[in-house]
């Protein structure tokens, strides 16, 4: 037997030391791999393990004054395969085409796809859902989620707009409160194991949906529906090409109703409205026609005014000083202005009127003679002053801006046809918001339909507010606009508007459209009530009526019976006499 | 650290035993945290890899008691027909083996399964220790190196057959033998670099080897890399203190074959970088013993015995290591105490046993 050296110990001390040495720079290696590397391994690893599976968030209502739901939720299904999962592909392709109706091609493509999950279908109905579960196939998922459901169908379709594939707000207000109404989706982290299982409880994080808010707006059914109903019957009196009508508070800028008719169905927006069969255009051109139909015509187009702009020609002239309601004018039935002969739109004159009589008769001299005594500095002034040149800031997308003239392109034949509302273009809501701040004492309004947000247990979440701009004009103007405005339905060209009763105020226009030899008009009218404190604010535009035309005639009668109607149901008692009225006081 | 009480009292090496209990254990837990979805998965019971692995390691502990009794000079007297039952077991399993995972290794004994393999290398460095304390002349020369290799030239064709890596630690353990039972150092340079050359011819012989090079450079590069990028994910998800004990997310189907050669990335991704260091740290203070003991060892025997076992344990810890982080190419080597084999832990903890006997001779 032989004894154990020095040498043999220090041998095996120069192995131990060897493999020491070797184990600390395995050591480091791991440091580098753990530290250094580790932010790159873990995402990869993740990226392995996570089957990131959305769970949609209820999207908010939109609810009118009276608490009505005019946007609400249905629930759908989206249909997805889990190719990992799936033991028999024929009976799955095999349901897939017999249930969702796709091509056997499609089924096929999406089943045999190898991927971690595939959606085959979106929006099905709940039903088709629970009988595709009711097959109980392996790597089939069904995933309940909601879809849009408006069950008033077309009414207000411009304003309330409606939501995509996703969800998602495309127009109207579903686009502008996007934020408001969509929620914030919930996701499961379904950690899976290598065979594409989902584990219970293992690793496995839910964040759960939060439902949007409930928008709460100040449009009215009821008024929506009543002034669609008039809308309507103007359209199909008149043969026109469309009317639209807006009613607001003029005090506070609340929108109590925004028709466009005709409306398209908000439960199918991709179907136009027209009934014309899109067969033969390629989808740009449907798309066009699509979004056509999808405009609100009161916010996305402009329009020349024509004589309902007069309320901001006078309103300058008197808060200038340089008109008040005592002087005379002539009207021959035309005015020369520098070489060009404008004519009134009455051709044998009106002879001589006071200008409140002028106001009442529409007449274009007394008008034009206004924006002259003004001039271009001062017309411009008060152009922007009155806020004509900037957006209303309404709570819907794509507002159009105002087309107006540059200031130093203004002579005097652009400042007479300005003075009587044409040559430039506004939206409706820029006209119908511009007189609000004139009537209501001379603050600048914000027209809105969005009021308060609240979540769906009612809890105020937050009240929208939107900034009035004080000093528009003067509180004297503003009345002797006012007392103008009630003389002009209750004497003048306005008088189809006039209710037994209600004081009322309003202003007719006519235009031709571009181009004047097409001899298309727009009839309008504006009116509001009570006219000495204002509180309902209409406004009716009727594009291309057949027939008599003038929007006295045509106009005036429509915003007249949904004054008629929207008086006594937003609760303004008729005053018998002036008299009573003090004693209430 | 040690107190000499008593300079001829033989020593029991607590300390040893106390790492070994440690790492059986340890072991334990991390197998079943490991191999529970598989176990359930294959065969519907989370525990099945640990109930059979827990059953070899109680075999084991036991199997530690009786040879820790037991004179290692009287049960070296046997290891030459211990040498031969390896060479005998071996064989039979070329005829007779199991195929598991692909790879024919296995006796099936009823419900046992044995791998001759593990026996082989305890018994290789048994009879290596006896074989080189027996020698009156001298251990120099090229000639007893021949010789020495000669002697498991047999056991390492056999094991290499199926088992190239096992084949390899048999090689390595013969190797540090005669180093160890040498006195100089310079020709060891010179085997050294005998054996790179001869591992880059061996390399470049067949085309699926030098793939295997191309995938350690580059594991995502290739679908064969699969199983090392798996492993680099799970250590690198780690982190500094882990993802916790059981929360491994690789072991869940991605690492193949977790509760294998593996397991370490998955200790990796639970325990963090401070559990696998620690954890390198008990297998070092487990090679420093062993290292004690053969210096300290009454005999030439007994420290050739102990730095077999030292050697084994290191080669198989370091190259388990440098696989599972890509340091060098794929090969499969477990990791001792840990990786699942009831084998391999059966044998362990013989040899174990074995240096606990040589401590109980050790004269301090």
């Amino acid at each position: 037997m032989r004894r154990n050296k020095t040498y043999n110990k220090k041998k095996v001390l120069v192995i131990f030391l060897a493999c020491a040495g070797m184990l600390l720079g395995l050591a480091g290696r791991l440091l580098y791999l753990m530290v250094y590397r580790s932010d790159y391994y873990a995402q990869k690893a993740d990226d392995l393990h996570q089957r990131e599976r959305d769970i949609k968030a209820a999207r908010g209502k939109i609810i009118d004054a009276n608490g009505t739901v005019l946007a609400a939720n249905k629930t759908v299904c989206t249909i997805s395969v889990i190719h990992s999962q799936i033991t028999d592909p024929e009976a799955v392709v095999d349901m897939l085409v017999k249930e969702l109706g796709i091509t056997e091609e499609t089924a096929r493509k999406r089943v045999e796809k190898v991927s971690s999950i595939e959606r085959v279908k979106t929006n099905v109905e709940k039903e088709v859902g629970d009988r595709i579960r009711a097959y109980h196939l392996d790597g089939v998922k069904v995933d309940e989620d909601f879809r849009r459901y408006y069950p008033y169908g077309s009414l207000a379709s411009k304003v309330l707009g409606f939501t995509g594939g996703d969800n998602q707000g495309i127009i109207g207000l579903e686009v502008k409160y996007e934020e408001v109404l969509e929620g914030i989706n919930g996701k499961i982290l379904t950690t899976t194991d290598a065979r594409g299982v989902e584990l219970d409880g293992v690793g496995e994080s839910r964040v759960e949906p939060v439902a949007g808010y409930n928008l709460h707006i100040s449009l009215d059914r009821n008024i929506q529906l009543y002034a669609q109903q008039e809308a309507l019957r103007v359209m199909e009196e008149k043969q026109a090409q469309r009317v639209s009508i807006l009613l607001m508070n003029p005090q506070n800028g609340e929108i109590y109703a925004c028709v466009n008719v005709p409306e398209f169905d908000l439960n199918d927006p991709f179907t136009l409205n027209t009934g014309e069969d899109t067969t033969g255009l390629t989808e740009k051109e449907k798309q066009d026609l699509l979004n056509q139909m999808w405009r609100n015509p009161c916010i996305n187009d402009t329009y020349e005014p024509g004589s309902t702009f007069k309320i901001i020609t006078m309103s300058a002239g008197l808060e200038e000083g340089v008109v008040s309601l005592g002087d005379t004018f002539n009207c021959g039935g035309y005015r020369i202005v520098d070489d060009r002969r404008i004519h009134c739109h009455k051709r044998t004159g009106h002879g001589t009127e006071t200008f409140l009589q002028g106001a009442e008769n529409s007449c274009n001299p007394v008008f034009i003679d206004v924006g002259m005594r003004l001039g271009v500095d001062n017309y411009y002034k008060y152009f922007k002053q009155f806020g004509l040149l900037n957006k209303t800031g309404i709570d819907l997308p794509g507002e159009a801006s105002t087309i107006m003239h540059k200031k130093e392109d203004i002579g005097n034949v652009e400042l007479a046809t300005i003075s009587f509302g044409q040559s430039f273009q506004i939206t409706p809501i820029q006209l119908a918001t511009t007189v609000s701040s004139l009537i209501n004492g001379g603050r600048r309004v914000t027209p809105h339909f969005g009021v308060e947000v609240r979540d769906d247990d009612g809890t105020l979440i937050e009240t929208l507010e939107y900034g009035d701009v004080g000093g528009v004009v003067s509180e004297e103007t503003s009345e002797t606009v006012r007392y103008i405005l009630e003389h002009v339905v209750s004497e003048g060209s306005g008088k189809n508007a006039a209710i037994e009763g209600y004081t009322i105020g309003g202003k007719t226009a006519t235009s031709q459209t571009l181009p004047r030899s097409a001899n298309r008009y727009i009839s309008s009218f504006i009116g509001f009530a009570p006219a000495e404190n204002p509180t309902v604010l209409g406004l009716c535009v009727i594009h291309d009526p057949q027939g008599v035309y003038y929007g006295g005639t045509i106009a005036a009668p429509v915003i007249r019976r949904i004054f008629e109607n929207v008086l006594p149901y937003l609760g303004i008692e008729k005053a018998e006499t002036p008299q009573e009225d003090k004693t209430v006081d | 650290m040690r107190e000499e009480k008593n300079k001829d009292r033989r020593q029991f090496d607590w300390v040893l035993l106390f790492l070994v209990l440690f790492l059986a254990v340890f072991g334990l837990v991390l197998l079943y945290s490991t191999s529970a979805y598989n176990g359930r998965v294959k065969f519907h019971d989370p525990a099945y890899y640990f109930k059979k692995q827990l059953f070899a390691t109680l075999l084991g502990l036991a199997g530690l008691y009786l040879v820790s009794r037991l004179d290692y000079h009287w049960l070296a007297k046997f290891s030459p027909g211990l040498y031969l039952m390896s060479l005998g077991l071996s064989l039979a399993v070329l005829f007779v083996g199991e195929e598991i995972n692909g790879s024919k290794r296995w006796l099936s004994l009823g419900p046992l399964s044995f791998q001759p393999a593990e026996f082989a290398k305890v018994a290789v460095i048994l009879l290596l220790s006896w074989y080189v304390s027996q020698r009156a002349r001298k251990t120099v020369g090229l000639l007893f190196m021949v010789k020495v290799m000669l002697l498991i030239l047999p056991i390492v064709g056999l094991v290499g057959t199926n088992n190239l890596s096992t084949a390899i630690i048999i090689l390595g353990i013969g190797v540090l033998t005669i180093f160890v039972s040498n006195p100089k150092y310079v020709q060891f340079v010179g085997i050294g670099g005998a054996g790179i050359a001869f591992v880059a011819v061996f390399l470049s012989l067949e085309s699926y080897r030098l793939e295997r090079l191309a995938i350690w450079k580059n594991p995502e590069a290739y679908e064969k890399g699969f199983q090392t990028i798996q492993g680099l994910y799970a250590i690198g998800s780690g982190g500094i203190f882990g993802r916790g004990l059981g929360s491994s997310m690789q072991k869940l189907g991605f690492v193949p074959e977790a509760q294998n050669d593996m397991i370490f990335s998955i200790i990796c991704e639970e325990l963090g970088l401070t559990g696998a260091v620690l954890l390198m740290l008990v297998f070092g203070l487990l090679l420093w013993r062993l290292m004690v003991l053969a210096t300290h060892a009454p005999d030439l025997l007994g420290s050739l015995i102990c730095g077999g076992i030292m050697g084994h344990m290191a080669m198989q810890v370091i190259l388990n290591i440098a696989v599972v982080t890509n340091t060098i190419p794929n090969t499969g080597i477990t990791l001792p105490f840990v990786s699942y084999g009831g084998t391999s832990v059966l044998f362990l903890l013989g040899e174990m046993g074995l240096a606990l006997s040589v401590s109980r001779r050790e004269k301090r």
